[in-house]
């Protein structure tokens, strides 16, 4: 069911024509339209905005953490048209077993970042090419970006002694 | 010969230098053909990688087979910091992040707070911002084209371009105190009140530096060693690079004309009359042309921003944001009780969340500013250009030889800091 106030955005009815039930939710922040998508039809979704809407370039991805609040991940797609000098966010909703497929090999710059995400924040990607740690060493435990991991680590939690 | 030998046919392979590593990132030894490769280490402190970048290279005589950069080296946790300091306690980290243009960096974030607390900026600062960046961009050229130049073994070019970018690092220090980590851009406005007479040093800064400008040109341009080494080198096809994420001076080099300053303009750029330097080589000379062309644009920025300077305030007009007047504060109730307010409790952010970006001179650089209504942001997140454009080393140094290997990441201008924030 497409909300009522992404009728009048065009990129939001033609995905919705495209890949039907897939938008779920729609706002317009203070910068643009935000696209909240859902996690199963994010490749379909993807190859819709790279190839009909023009969204040549993935900038970035990122998550953003909910917590306690469920489910607590918003995984954000920032899609950039050089053409059009339009730019667009797609958020996916994410629970903490969850895991998205990866969209690097739609746009491959979301190699890094996803791997980024999954080490940071802990979020699953599958068909992702190498998916492993990228800031944090290899046998780091946790996922420092989480709302509930303590600002100086637990290794280095001092409060219960 | 059947495929995959090469030259020294003698060795055994099973005689392959393996390098114990206890991080458990070696790349697993493999015997699938009977060439010696060569697996070798290029960093963390290696002088031509500009930080702690490890690049795991492996070899086939001189020729790169593979690259894999491996960073994190220097990630200091500055997005989970920002999430237990109030937004204008931001500003400073945000110098940490690429500490070569950092004005940039203040700006963008306090853009980003800006546009969801709708505050309007009055004419001065925004004019002043774009004057500061555009120096701090130069500054930052400064740097790649000396430490470039000398990785190319040019070394006086180093000497004479730390000679001039001294001269901006001085008036950072005249406007703000500090040469490097400014923090001179803040939420609302400016630290502080722009010092008397800037507008003479920066006059003369401007002359010196277009006339070192034109100096470096005479020394590299045509220097048939320098074009020797960045000619021809460092390419891939355009979509490749879109594909990979890369932006700013690496795609404009490669023919595609964006920048945020035109495309969307932000802290009154569409007022200034400029032009956006490209190429369509696409080797690491055509990305020395286009950042040479940068620096005689922002010079000619900083010339504009100079001679029609507007009057006015340097602070936005909201005492619920800005910390008073020290003599209003110490004066008046209502002052000092915004004081007392502001630095307890800092300032509430409308809920929401904004994508700012501003054109770095590296690339694109984004803040996700995401806000919970409180007085501390729920999150930040900064699409740094380098980490972006890093991403392509790998593809960039397949099957050239390790030599020119210095030469693209050096024409890649890639701040650690920036990578792993």
């Amino acid at each position: 069911m497409l909300p009522e106030v992404a009728a009048q955005n065009p990129t939001a009815v033609e995905l919705e024509k495209a890949v039907p039930g897939a938008l779920v939710d729609f706002k317009t922040d203070v910068d643009g339209p935000v696209l909240y998508v859902a996690a199963a039809s994010i490749i379909a979704v993807g190859k819709h905005l790279r190839d009909k809407a023009g969204f040549e370039r993935l900038s970035a991805v990122t998550a953003v953490d909910w917590w306690p609040r469920e489910p607590r991940f918003e995984v954000t797609y920032f899609l950039h048209s050089i053409e059009k000098n339009t730019r667009l966010r797609v958020i996916v909703r994410a629970k903490e077993a969850d895991s998205i497929e990866s969209v690097s090999r739609i746009w491959r710059s979301a190699n890094w970042y996803e791997r980024e995400v999954f080490d940071l924040f802990g979020v699953q990607f599958f068909n992702h090419p190498n998916l492993e740690r990228i800031m944090m060493p290899a046998d780091w435990e946790g996922y420092p970006l989480r709302k509930d991991y303590p600002i100086h680590g637990h290794k280095y939690s001092y409060q219960d002694e | 010969m059947k495929e995959g030998t090469t030259h020294v046919e003698s060795l055994d392979p099973q005689h392959e230098l393996q390098v114990a590593d206890p991080s458990g990132l070696e790349i697993p030894y493999e015997p699938t053909s009977t060439a010696r490769k060569m697996t070798l280490n290029m960093g963390p402190q290696h002088p031509s990688t500009h930080g702690v970048l490890r690049v795991v290279l492996e070899l086939d005589g001189e020729t790169i087979l593979t690259a894999r950069p491996e960073i994190g080296f220097l990630h200091t946790g500055i997005e989970k910091q920002f999430e237990v300091k109030k937004y204008q306690q931001g500003t400073p980290l945000t110098d940490r992040v690429d500490y070569l243009s950092n004005l940039g960096n203040n700006l963008c974030y306090a853009l980003a707070v800006e546009r969801l607390l709708q505050l309007e900026i009055p004419p001065m600062a925004q004019w002043m911002r774009v004057l500061l960046c555009e120096l701090s961009r130069v500054s930052s050229h400064l740097t790649w084209l000396g430490t470039h130049a000398l990785d190319l073994g040019a070394m006086s070019v180093y000497f004479y371009c730390f000679r001039e970018r001294e001269e901006i690092l001085k008036i950072f220090e005249m406007f703000s105190g500090q040469r490097m980590m400014t923090s001179y851009i803040r939420i609302g406005g400016l630290a502080l009140e722009p010092p008397r007479g800037w507008q003479k040093v920066v006059g003369n800064a401007i002359g010196r530096l277009a006339k070192g400008v034109e100096e470096y040109h005479n020394l590299l341009s045509g220097n048939p060693i320098f074009m020797d080494r960045t000619k021809g080198v460092g390419g891939l096809p355009v979509e490749v690079l879109l594909d990979l994420g890369v932006t700013g001076p690496l795609v404009r080099a490669a023919g595609i004309k964006t920048d945020a300053r035109k495309d969307q303009p932000y802290s009154s750029y569409e007022k200034f009359d400029f032009e956006v330097p490209t190429r369509t080589e696409n080797d690491v000379y055509a990305r020395y042309e286009v950042r040479m062309e940068e620096m005689r644009q922002s010079l000619r920025i900083v010339k504009q921003a100079l001679d029609g300077m507007p009057a006015g305030a340097w602070q936005a007009d909201a005492p619920h944001v800005l910390l008073p007047d020290r003599e209003k504060m110490k004066t008046q109730m209502e002052s000092l009780i915004y004081h007392f307010k502001i630095v307890t409790e800092g300032f509430r952010v409308p809920e929401g969340s904004v994508y700012q970006i501003v054109e770095s001179p590296r690339g694109e650089l984004g803040y996700y500013v995401v806000s919970d209504g409180t007085a501390k942001p729920h999150r930040v997140f900064m699409r740094t250009p380098s980490f972006g454009n890093l991403q392509a080393l790998g593809a960039l140094l397949e099957g050239v030889p390790i030599a020119d290997s210095i030469a693209i990441m050096g024409s890649m201008d890639f701040v650690l800091g920036d990578v792993d924030r």
